[in-house]
């Protein structure tokens, strides 16, 4: 195949690429929008095979053949609960991979044509080998992080920010090496460094910042692969590399503005302190049982459910599915407000509502419905705490004030579905349990959910 | 442990502390509940009511006192009431301890303990005892009856063929819980309603019953909310400023219905002479404030007189009781809520919890002391006002936004021209080749940014995946690497790239047509 076959080739995978993602604004699109990226990527993988600069087919093809087969039994068995961590261990690869063509580019450098180039060229691949080991570990940790195999919170080590500094400025001190020809242990060096500062960056993010990590790596992984075109030349990784990278980019800051966090805060790990004491919270968490929730339930005329990482914990979507299937039988309004963050993922929760068959257009943003609360019946919080925590608006001492959260006690019943008593993920005392309107209603999510149903007919 | 209401001696008062209703609710605490009998007659509760609630009836008040360890009431206990007492009895009435040292002081040698009903603090979870609001609802609704009943003419505007009829106009001095139920009645009979407070900031209140808030421009508005929600003395100035008001409103309204009370002092005067004499003949004026001498300078406590220049002013301090069904019922409803919150193992053994800010608030003697006084409650009975900021007009908000507009501009000039400086100095030094390289970079990020943000929220998770998939284009390097015969470790690590960018490939792909498929309309 001749080389502007190849091109064109890349060409239409761009642009298959782009619509892809474009296809993503709606749900009826995506699903045309998904063959549009797998189609781009066959062209791209089948146009490089047989061009002309490959020959070894056969190992190749194996290859190609065994990653088929271990990735689609990998994402068939997954369930939707451990998509986080699924997402989180891909990205590892992308990194790990970026890493390993950084490093054999160099084994085999090939004669470039001045000085200038060369430089640019060794300048992308250190950042390539850089930027994708930051990615393999960040991701690892991240993966065990959402898996539960390493503990969620946040690790402070004293003098992170230093640490962090030494590593960059050593990286840079052996990139300059690298590019007076010091060799390539340099380069295999800075890989170690990389490592750890990944790893070391990702250890000191809090499990509730997760959402923003997860799709800051993914960011990363984007930009390795941008680094890595460079490195080759190949203009379409270095699309889709800035594709993935600015739409991950992207998603970090939409996560950040919905915790009215500051990227750079989130990125270098830990809760910022209060600012003084926190407001008192007067009142007392008043318990109710499944019977309450069904009478109130049975005299609603609309109801709101906000799920968080609890439901998901608690594998409720399924029993709240059936919840709302029942309820909207009755001709109630049952709809969901979905918090930005709620869960461990971007659209964590729509992807699970999604899975339990709760029809999409029910399914509503926090903009959409805040302002619907004060009308509304009864609103089901299910395992969700930050995200409905009036403190955000009340108390300017609060570490989350200002963060928008849903405003569910303007509702006239707020029914929680809570575990026990005592503060959720990040530690923060939630005023909303203590509210008059405001129920509690013990119990893992999915059995208290189950309760209802065997009433609610 | 036995709980008793005796029948109220004091002259026409027809209430009574316990009803069928409340006595089964009692029972339910477990406790055991004694009436005199014919206690509830006036409150049209007969004794065989009582019976077949479980009550048991006894034939005179000085049997009840000895069988009981409560005795439960409405008026304050008088003299032959409070020589039945002994020691370790409690009382539960109203007793107004501000006013009744000598009481306080028998009860105390006595050894009672005595709960004032209206002494309950005014704070949220206290709401369901609060008998004094309970009583000046009724009083509200009862003081429109009654002025209604005096008053020539319909309330409510009506164009008949025996021509118009202008709708009667009241104003309510005061709107606590009394000045707010006669709002609401006033106006649901058709009137039209104006209000006055002291305290700004229950306007809003008096507009949602359907009144009109009559504004007193004056600096020195005071917060209500220091005060336990009541109204406190107003300054000098103040008063003069407020007797304008209502000396203009005086010609004007047919019905002047006052609930000024502040806690522990007299009545203020609020309605002048003058001003009754200024009134329209016919007019009503309902003093509810009568009992502590009266709003309106003419008011005759318990009597209802007309002026010379026929002006009917009705100064009732029975008004609660001319109604004692539904008084009763509310009241005796407030005490079995007091007893609620002393059985906290609803067990029939009251547990007099001193730590309680309720029960330590409405205890006037306990333990052979007095205790009244009590000190501030803990809790706040309305948040404090808070700071308005200024409303800001519309055309501040034009200009904001313009501002806000001119300030991007501003910033993305800037930081265009930076961008461009920093693309001059890259194109300075580096080769073609990468500036041909770079040309696409930027290129793309832009068109990441613009398609990225049209993504709908609920399908993040799939972008994500669906990212991370292609993201994997950079097998391509490996897929070139591969094969250029660099030794046996390029390939080696060139295949291992290749086989987990695969994985990653087929991964993201498949996870996400899983996840789309599961998003469904209903």
């Amino acid at each position: 195949m001749i080389i502007g076959l190849v091109t064109a080739g890349y060409i239409a995978a761009s642009v298959l690429f782009i619509l892809a993602l474009g296809g993503l604004s709606d749900q009826e699109k995506a699903k045309r929008a998904v063959w549009f990226g797998i189609i781009g990527m066959a062209i791209a993988v089948i146009v490089t095979v047989f061009g002309p600069d490959v020959n070894s087919i056969w190992l190749l093809s194996a290859m190609i053949a065994i990653g088929a087969v271990i990735g689609t039994v990998v994402a068939q068995r997954v369930e939707m609960v451990g998509m986080p961590q699924l997402v989180a261990a891909l990205h590892s690869f992308v990194g790990l991979a970026a890493v390993f063509i950084g490093i054999n580019s160099v084994l085999h450098a090939l004669p470039l044509e001045s000085h200038a180039e060369e430089i640019i060229h060794e300048v992308e691949v250190f950042l390539g080998v850089f930027i994708g080991a930051i990615t393999f570990t960040g991701s690892i940790i991240a993966y065990g992080k959402l898996a539960g195999k390493i503990d969620g919170k946040a690790l402070i080590l004293p003098g992170r920010h230093l640490m962090n500094i030494a590593g960059l400025a050593l990286s840079i001190t052996l990139m300059m090496m690298f590019l007076n020809g010091a060799g390539i242990w340099t380069l295999l060096l800075m890989m170690l460094i990389a490592f750890a500062i990944g790893a070391h960056l990702v250890m000191a993010i809090g499990g509730a910042d997760m959402p923003v990590v997860v799709s800051m790596l993914n960011s990363y992984s984007g930009w390795a692969a941008a680094a890595t075109g460079f490195m080759l030349g190949n203009d379409l990784l270095i699309v889709v590399g800035a594709l993935v990278g600015s739409s991950g980019a992207i998603l970090s800051y939409i996560m950040c503005v919905a915790m009215n966090r500051k990227f750079l805060a989130v990125i270098l790990g830990g809760f910022g302190g209060p600012s003084g004491p926190a407001m008192e919270i007067e009142g007392e968490q008043i318990a109710i049982d499944a019977d309450g929730v069904a009478t109130a339930l049975g005299e609603a005329d609309s109801v709101i459910i906000v799920p968080g990482y609890g439901m998901a914990v608690a594998q409720a979507q399924h029993p709240i599915s059936e919840l709302v299937k029942r309820l909207r039988a009755k001709g109630k309004t049952v709809r969901f407000g979905i918090h930005p963050v709620a869960g461990r993922l971007p659209g964590h929760m729509n992807v699970l509502l999604a899975e339990a068959k709760v029809p999409y257009d029910i399914v509503m943003e926090m903009d959409e419905i805040n302002d619907d609360f004060p009308e509304t019946d009864v609103v089901i919080v299910v395992g969700s705490n930050d995200i409905v925590n009036p403190a955000a608006q009340e108390d300017p001492n609060s570490p989350i004030a200002g963060m928008p959260v849903l405003e569910v006690w303007k509702a006239k019943h707020v029914f929680v579905s809570k575990r026990g008593q005592g503060t959720g993920y990040s530690g923060i005392e939630n005023p909303l349990f203590f509210k008059e309107n405001t129920r509690m209603f013990y119990g893992d999510a999915k059995a208290s959910v189950d309760n209802l149903l065997k009433i609610i007919s | 442990m036995k709980i008793g209401a005796p029948k109220e001696i004091f002259e026409g008062e027809n209430r009574v502390a316990l009803t069928p209703q409340s006595a089964l609710q009692l029972q339910k605490l477990g406790y055991e509940c004694v009436i005199e009998t014919g206690a509830g007659a006036a409150a049209r509760f007969s004794d065989q009511d009582y019976k077949d609630a479980g009550v048991t009836v006894v034939k005179t008040g000085a049997a009840l006192w000895k069988a009981c360890d409560f005795i439960i009431k409405v008026r304050a206990p008088e003299e032959v009431e409070v020589k039945r007492f002994t020691e370790g009895q409690t009382l539960i009435s109203f007793i107004w301890p501000g006013q009744s040292e000598a009481l306080l002081e028998t009860l105390r040698t006595k050894g009672v303990t005595a709960i004032a009903m209206d002494m309950v603090p005014r704070i949220s979870r206290a709401q369901k005892m609060d008998a004094l609001s309970s009583m000046a609802n009724i009083g509200g609704y009862r003081a429109v009856i009654e002025a209604s009943n005096n008053f020539g003419r319909f309330f409510t505007g009506q164009i008949t063929a025996a021509g118009k009829v202008p709708p009667a106009t009241v104003l309510v001095i005061g709107a606590g819980v009394a000045g707010l139920a006669a709002i609401g009645a006033a106006q649901s009979m058709g009137a039209i309603v104006r209000a006055f407070d002291v305290r700004p900031e229950v306007a809003e209140q008096i507009e949602s019953m359907g009144g009109e808030f009559l504004f007193l421009d004056f600096d020195d508005n005071q917060d209500g909310a220091a005060t336990g929600g009541y109204a406190a003395v107003s300054s000098p100035e103040f008063r003069e400023k407020q007797l304008e008001l209502f000396r203009a409103q005086a010609s004007e309204v047919d019905i002047v219905i006052t609930t000024a009370l502040i806690p522990g002092r007299d009545a203020p005067k609020l309605w002048l002479e003058d001003m009754v004499m200024s009134m329209k003949a016919g007019s009503v004026i309902v003093d509810l404030a009568a009992e502590r001498g009266g709003n309106c300078d003419l008011t005759v406590p318990d009597q209802k007189i007309e002026t010379e220049n026929g002006v009917t002013i009705i100064g009732y301090t029975d008004l609660p009781s001319r109604m004692a069904t539904q008084s009763s019922t509310l009241y005796s409803t407030n005490i079995r809520h007091m007893m609620d919150d002393l059985t906290p193992e609803k067990d029939g053994v009251p547990v007099h919890n001193m730590g309680d800010d309720v029960i330590r608030g409405a205890t006037v003697t306990h333990g052979g002391e007095i205790t009244f006084p009590p000190p501030p409650p803990k809790v706040q009975a309305i948040a404090a006002a808070k700071p308005k900021a200024p409303e800001k007009t519309p055309e501040e908000i034009k200009a904001e936004e313009v501002a806000a507009t001119k300030a991007a501009g501003r910033k993305q000039t800037v930081m265009l021209i930076i961008g461009g400086l920093i693309m001059l100095l890259i194109g300075l030094y580096a080769p073609d080749s990468f500036m041909e390289h770079f040309i696409v970079f930027v290129l793309s990020i832009f068109i990441g940014f613009q398609v990225i943000w049209n993504v709908s929220h609920a399908l993040h998770t799939p972008l994500m995946a669906i990212t991370n998939a292609i993201s994997s284009v950079v097998i391509l390097g490996a897929l070139l690497q591969i094969s250029v015969g660099g030794g046996f470790l390029v390939t080696l690590l060139a295949a291992i790239s290749v086989l987990i960018a695969s994985i990653n490939i087929v991964g993201g792909f498949v996870v996400t047509r899983r996840m789309l498929a599961m998003f469904q309309k209903s």
